[in-house]
């Protein structure tokens, strides 16, 4: 099948249909706006603010999560990824998927039974409360703050595309309207709006891509193989069906990959805006079944992204997705249109925008909260302010997050989305999974441990980022004029993680002080029992 | 204190030393802990080979098995069974085996067996 002349007419029609592209969405934020507002009647106090008064089912929670986890990165990036480098965008997916079983099986149910709000509640349980808390802070500032950076930049990229404006003010402004629409979210509706704007965003979202797959399919009389084949032809590249394409290049970019899987599937349940999740609902099982539902739907979603990248590198062609606005990003929208029309490419386009929507609300609501009850409540006023007072504060640091949103996001305007997420997990794996681990598995461990793990992890991470390729040195750095990338691999993963199991073992066994037996035996017995767990509110 | 991750009153007068000692906990410890240890190093190694495979072998990736499906594909596809494998074997696994010896010792400690002496509350757990 020759494909190669039609997509220069898509590109064309792509502006024709900006109107109703504009339209769809607007119809998404009004009707989300008012089940926002609904939802948000009964936001009296902190768990309700914060953890939705605890009252999601697991299937609703896992819904969510997917919502929350499959953001623009996954839909827009990884199609983008196998359709213009085959295999190597499909391993990408299978680590987002597989560290789900690290959540399920080692971290969700044990956290649910032992926290409140934030991940920091859980880290510091048994070890002194104010290092470990302003380190546990700390970190899940910097994982929201690098994946709130992705989030924007992919609107930017996708605003381009839909709505057709290429330059940089436009976008800007496009850019300042997104990000106020979700500081109004989650202002309004806290926990409990943004978790129906996920689920919802989810629904449409696995729906969408499910009905893609299936045209997809139907064209090569769903025959995978014909389809791979098709991809291959219009690629005019056999490689695109195998490994190595993106990272086989050189030796450095081998190393890469696997330092990016490392981050891929030890980040994400050490994700903060993850973790918090969890307490929306009320007992341990069904945080449980929280993850099962999400470990279903996202490994549904990514099995459609493989289906979806190969048909786009088929029936829209690699060269044209490259030069459409938006780049690389580009490859789901204009698949859409070839295989829908204006109306498909109008719907996937909205739900494009309301998953950019749906998890920068999750994550500001995770930042605001750790600020609020993580450093101002537990710190600052040292336990003594009112829950009130927490909301309070919370509400005015979603606005403030949510402004450095903004700003970010037309700061990093342009740079590859997955990529950009992968860096947060690599945050996230280092800074917090080994804490996490030590402090739910090891009856030693002590705050020595956990502040040396935190910290070095946090700044090894980070440091090495500053160091690499992706922030100068290369024609796709941040700074490309300057060079001062001493660090060759632009994900810091390989490094980062196992140093940071490292220095929370040796800051164990060199801590002098000892931690409170009877804190080590109470946090075991209520992780695994789930005795005395925060309950649902009764409104 | 600042703790808010501290225990309500329901739960401030168990001795939980004393329930970590019982070997109805120990038992839950043991059956959780020779679950999920051993299940989170094997797929850990089964994807980490899996990657090692897609970036050091990729002639063996690229044999092409049935048509255009080469082996790379189908040892990624894999991934989503295993995971989906394991996903509902501890599903299963904790309905059988953790879940209820949880939910008795959450009962005993309501029922206040494991109060602190001279710290026992009166009257029956809500």
């Amino acid at each position: 099948m020759n494909t190669t002349m039609v997509p220069a007419v898509e590109v064309a029609a792509l502006k024709d249909t900006t109107l109703l592209n504009m339209g769809i969405f607007a119809l998404f934020v009004a009707v989300t706006m008012v089940i926002v507002f609904r939802a948000s009647r009964n936001n009296k106090t902190a768990a309700d603010y914060y953890a939705a008064g605890r009252s999601f089912t697991g299937s609703q929670n896992g819904t969510a999560i997917a919502g929350d986890y499959l953001s623009a990165a996954s839909f827009l990036g990884i199609t983008g990824a196998i359709a213009i480098n085959g295999y190597d965008g499909f391993l990408y997916s299978i680590g987002f998927l597989v560290a789900w079983l690290v959540a399920l099986l080692l971290v969700a149910e044990l956290l649910r039974n032992t926290g409140k709000f934030t991940m920091a509640d859980v880290l510091s349980f048994r070890l002194r409360q104010r290092p470990v808390r302003i380190a546990a802070a700390l970190s899940t500032l910097a994982v929201c703050f690098f994946y709130l950076l992705a989030q924007m930049a992919g609107a930017g990229s996708l605003i381009s595309l839909l709505l057709g404006i290429s330059d940089w003010g436009g976008q800007a402004l496009v850019i300042i309207v997104v990000g106020a629409l979700m500081i109004m979210y989650v202002l309004i509706g806290g926990m409990k709006g943004t978790t129906w704007v996920q689920i919802i965003k989810a629904i449409l979202l696995i729906a969408g891509a499910a009905v893609m797959t299936a045209m997809v399919l139907a064209i090569y009389g769903f025959n995978l193989s014909s389809l791979l084949g098709s991809a291959a032809e219009a690629a005019n590249n056999p490689n695109i069906l195998n490994p190595g394409l993106q990272y086989g290049k050189t030796e450095t970019s081998k190393l890469d990959f696997m330092s990016l899987g490392l981050a891929l599937v030890l980040g994400t349940a050490a994700l903060p805006h993850v973790l918090m999740r969890f307490y929306t609902v009320p007992t341990a099982k069904e945080a449980r079944k929280s993850v099962v539902w999400a470990i279903w739907l996202i490994g549904l979603f990514y099995l459609f992204t493989l289906v979806l990248g190969y048909g786009a590198a088929a029936l829209v062609g690699a060269e044209t997705i490259k030069s459409a606005p938006g780049g690389v990003n580009s490859a789901a929208p204009l698949l859409a249109f070839h295989l829908g029309g204006p109306l498909l490419l109008g719907f996937i386009s909205a739900v494009a925008f309301a998953t950019i929507l749906a998890v920068v609300a999750g994550l500001t609501i995770t930042a605001a909260a750790s600020f609020a009850h993580d450093i101002y409540a537990n710190v600052i006023s040292k336990g003594k302010a009112d829950a009130t007072t927490e909301v309070k504060v919370a509400r005015r640091t979603v606005v403030v997050i949510g402004v450095l949103a903004i700003l970010g996001g037309i700061f990093a305007n342009g740079q590859n989305v997955a990529f950009l997420v992968a860096l947060a997990f690599a945050v996230a794996a280092s800074a917090n999974l080994p804490t996490i681990v030590y402090s739910l598995f090891w009856k030693k461990f002590t705050t020595q441990g956990a502040v040396w793990s935190m910290y070095g992890g946090l700044a090894a991470a980070i440091l090495l980022i500053a160091f690499s390729p992706v922030v100068s040195g290369a024609k796709t750095s941040m700074i490309p004029g300057a060079n001062f990338a001493i660090f060759p691999l632009s994900n810091p993963g390989i490094v980062s993680i196992p140093l940071a199991f490292f220095l929370g073992w040796l800051g164990t066994v060199l801590d002098k002080r000892r931690e409170d037996p009877a804190k080590q035996a109470e946090m075991e017995v209520r992780s695994l029992t789930g005795i005395g767990a925060e309950k649902a509110v009764d409104h | 204190m600042g703790n808010e991750a501290q225990p309500q009153d329901a739960t401030a007068s168990v001795d939980f030393q004393e329930v970590q000692q019982t070997e109805r906990f120990k038992t839950l410890r043991k059956r959780h802990r020779s679950f999920v240890f051993p299940m989170a190093v094997i797929f850990l190694l089964w994807y980490f080979a899996y990657v090692l495979l897609a970036d050091y072998a990729v002639a063996f990736m690229s044999t092409k098995v049935w048509g255009n499906i080469n082996v790379g594909l189908l040892l990624g596809l894999l991934q989503f069974v295993t995971t989906f494998g394991i996903t509902a074997w501890y599903v299963s696994y904790s309905n059988r085996k953790l879940d209820p010896i949880a939910a008795e010792i959450r009962n005993e400690i309501e029922g206040h067996q494991f109060d602190k002496d001279g710290n026992v509350i009166h009257g029956g757990a809500k």
